[in-house]
């Protein structure tokens, strides 16, 4: 069913934020496309009436109060950025 | 003195307890062991500092008479929990250098515990893998050799884990298992490894690959050992709410030695086309051993078995996607720009930079099945086998207490070998998959060696949160297979 094309890898590549070279989209497409190849074994299988599984742990999600539990921790939050000013991380322009 | 280092984690714990030892003593033989074993490149980080300082509170809190029940017990921690102030890589290149500020909850119960951490184990780049051979920080060697003597691969994704373990380079080591990551590891190493039901550790500080399925374990010499390490592993945790809200047992207790009446099934799926006549033999003498001891066992089927990988390659990479989204460059890791880049450009580079080939394979097999127009085809479907799945397994427990089968389809192979094509190297995942797609607890152990001499495992099913009965059987089948082979240099 899935071939994939150079173009087709170039859109997910960019949809995962991730620079993939000219000859790094024509490998990518070889093996994405031996991977769907491969789940494609799937569509035979019979799943009418079938709830999709999102989670195995059979358990009702607990609620909490909604309230501030830390705080203060702004060194901590910086401390691993790679690039830091006046208690913020530093980001490109992103605003002509 | 007798060698510290190959004590088994139960038998530490006793002879410290005597004051046989300290911990100090016990954690400088294992740092000795770490020395001599580096070439398998088993530790990403190594910690000795950390350790002796952790060893010296131990002894210092035995002597008070607080010990808890890992009380100056040496481990590896995989390099997927955080651990505060220790750098935490996940094997890769986009964290290299963070250290976390915080501590998992899985880790800060083993040290409130009272274990001791040796360093950080390697693994498989994101925990994707099944040879560690995508970690940026290199290959781990298997302590095991074929008759060739050429370098085997450990496993993976805990791959470092289960070497530091094999190796005596640990008496005990923490894995996750996402598909098969502590299971297929210690097949391959000649350990016990066991992946507990899912939400019974909590996930909360260990970098998360797929959710839905990601799950801390222990990885053991014994089955007595992973039943000690997991109870202190264990239990409730509100900062994860998928952990379960229910009481540890003790999982040591249920080491009864009896299994009389239980029943055993053998999935008749997993006999696949193509299946080496030395794991049959293994699996068949691992039948005879369980009837032996008093088991009834019985055939049981799980239709949907031949589509669990194929499942498990759309669920895992979605997920994956999804969660691999939080590198960018900005808030920790690696960033990559250049003078005039747009934010998007820092992203792409970044992520190009710092993820290896295998995890930016699965962000965007994840993206596509997750993209609009195959989302229904690939990602919905996938959901739905993945209840046929789980349905087959309640289907079986209806009339049985666990499963047995081989954990791997083969003993270690050669480092380089399955490479190059993605696909082959995901059927070394076979056995161990469909379990985790439906949560259950698995628990492999050693029985026996293959022709050329190589550990070969069997692997314990069982249902949600009965992990007493797998760890009750598995000690059963552990003592009738007697598994004493030991890897070179390792022996006595």
């Amino acid at each position: 069913m899935s071939s994939l094309d150079k173009e087709t890898v170039r859109r997910i590549a960019h949809l995962s934020r991730i620079n993939v070279s000219e000859e790094g989209l024509s490998e990518l497409a070889g093996d994405l496309t031996r991977i769907l190849d491969f789940v494609e074994e799937l569509q035979e299988v019979d799943v009418e009436g079938c709830e999709p599984l999102t989670s195995v742990a059979d358990l009702t999600l607990p609620l909490r109060k909604d309230e501030v539990t830390d705080g203060n921790i702004q060194q901590k939050v910086l401390s691993n950025a790679p690039m830091t000013d006046a208690g913020c991380f530093v980001v490109p322009k992103v605003v002509e | 003195m007798t060698d510290l280092t190959k004590l088994t984690l139960a038998e530490a714990r006793d002879g410290l307890a005597k004051g046989d030892y300290t911990s100090v003593e016990l954690t400088e033989a294992h740092l000795k062991s770490m020395d001599a074993h580096r070439n398998l490149n088993a530790y990403i980080t190594e910690t000795p500092e950390k350790a002796i300082e952790m060893a010296k509170a131990s002894d210092a809190k035995r002597a008070k008479g607080e010990a808890g029940k890992m009380e100056g017990l040496p481990i590896a921690v995989k390099d997927l929990f955080c651990t505060e102030g220790v750098q935490t890589t996940a094997a890769s290149h986009i964290l290299e250098g963070f250290k976390p500020e915080y501590e998992s909850t899985v880790t800060s119960k083993l040290f409130d515990n009272g274990a001791v951490m040796l360093g950080k184990a390697n693994l498989d780049e994101f925990a994707m893998g099944s040879s560690n051979t995508s970690s940026y920080y290199g290959n781990v060697i298997n302590p095991w050799k074929d008759k060739t003597g050429k370098d085997l691969v450990p496993g993976g994704s805990s791959g470092g884990s289960a070497a530091a373990v094999a190796a005596n380079m640990a008496l005990a080591a923490t894995g996750t298992d996402t598909g098969g990551s502590i299971r297929q590891p210690a097949s391959y190493c000649g350990i016990v490894g066991m992946k507990p039901t899912y939400g019974r550790c909590s996930r909360w500080g260990i970098v998360a690959f797929a959710s839905s399925l990601d799950q801390a374990g222990p990885m053991t010499k014994t089955v007595r050992d992973a039943a000690i390490m997991l109870g202190s592993m264990a239990g409730h945790d509100a900062k994860d709410s998928t952990s379960a809200p229910m009481a540890v047992p003790d999982f040591e207790a249920a080491l009864s030695g009896d299994i009389r009446g239980m029943k055993i099934g053998i999935p008749k799926e997993y006999r696949v086309d193509g299946m080496p006549e030395e794991i049959s033999k293994l699996w068949d003498e691992g039948v005879a051993m369980l009837r032996d001891a008093g088991a009834e066992v019985v055939d049981v089927t799980l239709p949907h078995t031949k589509y669990a990988l194929g499942t498990y390659y759309i669920v895992a990479p979605a997920e994956a996607s999804s969660n691999l989204a939080r590198y960018d460059g900005l808030r920790y890791g690696q960033r990559v720009m250049d003078e005039g880049d747009s934010l998007d450009d820092m992203y792409m580079k970044s992520r190009a930079a710092g993820f290896g080939k295998e995890v930016q394979r699965r962000i965007m097999i994840g993206t596509y099945v997750l993209s609009a127009g195959y989302y229904d085809a690939y990602y919905n479907k996938a959901l739905k086998v993945r209840r046929r799945i789980y349905e087959d397994f309640a289907t079986a427990f209806g009339t049985v207490d666990a499963i047995l089968a081989p954990t791997a389809p083969s003993a270690a192979f050669a480092i380089g070998e399955n490479e190059g094509d993605p696909v082959k190297m995901y059927l070394n995942d076979v056995f161990t998959v469909p379990a985790s797609l439906a949560g259950l607890p698995g628990l492999s152990l050693p029985t026996g060696l293959s022709s050329e001499g190589l550990p070969l495992g069997l692997q314990l099913i069982g249902k949600p949160f009965d992990e007493e009965t797998v760890l009750r059987v598995g000690g059963v089948l552990e003592s009738a297979a007697n598994f004493t082979a030991k890897p070179a240099g390792q022996e006595g």
